[in-house]
């Protein structure tokens, strides 16, 4: 075989093999199967384009091939379980499915891809690997690493997800405009939990989890390519506007630097600069929700020369309208430290020790950090230490200890 | 695709009214589904206290007063439907009176495999 045909059958692969697996996935109605089918038409391609060349349209070409595999596989299969009518009707179905595919419709078998993998009925701590490995090719190795449990678990858990959806037939299909907004919700916390998982890096593993990141925002662009929804732009701005400060966030001894220390010359301006824009699209639309508004207040610190010179007031005015979109004591905890900002540290502390008194946030870190904070500034460096000592036997990242240890020590004890 | 709708729900929190408009609603639905040649079967049940339990262990019947497993929802009915896929299964099950109050749990009806040719034959000549 020629060299740059192999090389050309490989870059169609990176390129390509996401959307064959995504229509024959949605044709064959089983993961395994498409996975399996996929693999053997490129096997089968790299033949056969030997001596007849690569077709004018090699997706296309791919994806029937790969149907004519998976049928002989299922015919294979048979032999061994035997069902024999609705096989055969299976069969059919997968014959008479449509043999021209438009661009479009290759495109939305991706989307539907997504909305499957995300389907409420499928454990969420499968979703998110599943989406991984199925949508964004990522290998199960990668995904086990980056989620720090061994790959035979995570092998497990994407076998059942898969398993799941040929048993109980979940369907890939766009959901319809009822369920569409409830569906959309879980494929976006899929994409915001990837980010995150990625962003609040922590270990060795740094550089996959900075992978996690960036697929997660690919997997965003992809969606709001297909689906132009507000939410999904106000989702793909906050993802980018948290991003552009990634290289300011830790200094070189990977420890965290706080918002208000951080060197803003060190933030990214062009994913400030399409951040923005998007957030303006999506609030101009109307119909924004919880991530737009998340957005919208990262903007306003991307914004702003330093912390003295934010616009407090705009900041906690979108807290209220997010209180009121999805209300939840750490959004009540980050309005109120917007509130100290405005008008004072005791206005702050007031709010959280309202907040720590209703118990929901009394295990969480950054409540008791926020508390020594505020103290600190009051002047009762004793009372800012034990608040702060309480966080920091709470908090489970090394960094953040780290940066608790650092701020308990620089106290000034009277 | 068959699924089975199992309904779950704890059965003291009915009043008799409420018990027999939930029956009433749930024929309603049954014809619908049925003309629709969807529906395959459905029926409430009686509590668990008339439920009886059997197993064969070494050849022998050990019958026990009661159900499989003490829960604090019951089985209280189920349907079995014919349908696309899950998604319309859930949308069906979303109607079902008694998801307000318990759960409805959907199953896959696993499907069963071919006859044996040596089974259709005995059966022929019985």
């Amino acid at each position: 075989m020629s060299l740059s045909l192999s090389l050309q059958v490989e870059a169609i692969y990176r390129q390509d093999s996401g959307k064959v697996l995504a229509t024959l996935a949605r044709l064959l109605g089983d993961i395994d199967l498409a996975e399996e089918a996929t693999q053997d038409a490129f096997v089968t391609a790299l033949k056969s384009w030997e001596s007849k060349g690569i077709p004018a349209k090699p997706v296309e070409w791919l994806i029937s091939t790969g149907r004519f595999k998976a049928i002989d596989a299922i015919r294979k299969r048979s032999r061994l379980t035997v069902l024999e009518p609705e096989l055969e009707h299976r069969i059919e179905e997968i014959q008479e499915a449509n043999l021209s595919f438009s661009e479009r419709d290759i495109k939305d078998d991706r989307l539907r891809l997504i909305f499957t993998c995300c389907h409420p009925a499928i454990d969420p701590t499968v979703q998110i690997p599943l989406t991984l490995r199925e949508v964004c090719g990522l290998s199960t190795q990668d995904i086990a690493k980056a989620f720090l449990v061994p790959t035979a678990t995570m092998a497990q858990r994407i076998v059942r997800g898969k398993a799941k959806i040929r048993s109980a037939r979940i369907p890939f299909v766009m959901p319809d405009a009822a369920s569409l907004p409830e569906r959309l919700e879980s494929v976006l916390s899929v994409v915001y939990l990837v980010f995150n998982e990625g962003y609040s890096a922590s270990s060795g593993t740094a550089a996959l989890r900075s992978d996690l990141s960036q697929e997660a925002i690919r997997l965003a662009r992809t969606l709001l390519d297909l689906l132009p929804d507000p939410e999904v732009r106000g989702l793909l701005a906050l993802m980018l506007l948290h991003e552009s400060r990634q290289a300011a966030r830790t200094n070189q001894e990977a420890d965290i630097v706080l918002l208000e220390e951080q060197d803003r010359s060190l933030w990214d301006r062009k994913l400030i600069e399409e951040g923005l824009l998007l957030v303006q699209q999506s609030l101009a639309s109307r119909e924004f929700g919880f991530y737009t508004i998340q957005a919208a207040i990262s903007a306003v610190h991307a914004e702003s020369k330093s912390t003295q010179e934010t616009d407090w007031a705009q900041i906690v005015a979108l807290y209220n309208v997010l209180r009121q979109i999805d209300p939840s004591p750490v959004v009540e905890l980050n309005r109120a430290v917007a509130v100290a900002m405005r008008d004072g540290p005791q206005a702050g502390l007031d709010l959280v020790d309202n907040l720590l008194e209703t118990d929901q946030l009394a295990d969480y870190h950054l409540a008791h950090s926020a508390r020594g904070e505020f103290l600190r500034q009051l002047g009762k460096p004793t009372d800012a230490k034990s608040a702060l000592e309480k966080a920091l036997s709470l908090a489970r990242q090394t960094p953040e200890q780290r940066l608790l240890r650092r701020r308990i020590d620089s106290l000034v004890l009277k | 695709m068959k699924y089975m709708l199992l309904i779950y729900g704890s059965e003291d929190t009915w009043t008799e009214q409420e018990r027999e408009d939930c029956m009433l609603e749930s024929m309603a639905i049954s014809d619908e589904l049925e003309s629709q040649g969807k529906w395959i079967a459905s029926s409430p049940l009686f509590p668990v206290s008339s439920a009886t339990s059997l197993r064969v262990r070494n050849g022998k019947r050990q019958i026990t007063d009661g159900p499989f497993a003490e829960t604090v929802e019951q089985l209280g009915g189920y349907y079995i439907i014919d349908v696309v896929d899950l998604d319309e299964a859930l949308s069906i099950a979303e109607r079902l009176p008694p998801s307000k109050k318990g759960t409805v749990e959907i199953r896959p009806l696993f499907p069963l495999p071919a006859r044996r040719a040596s089974n259709i034959t005995a059966e022929e000549t019985r």
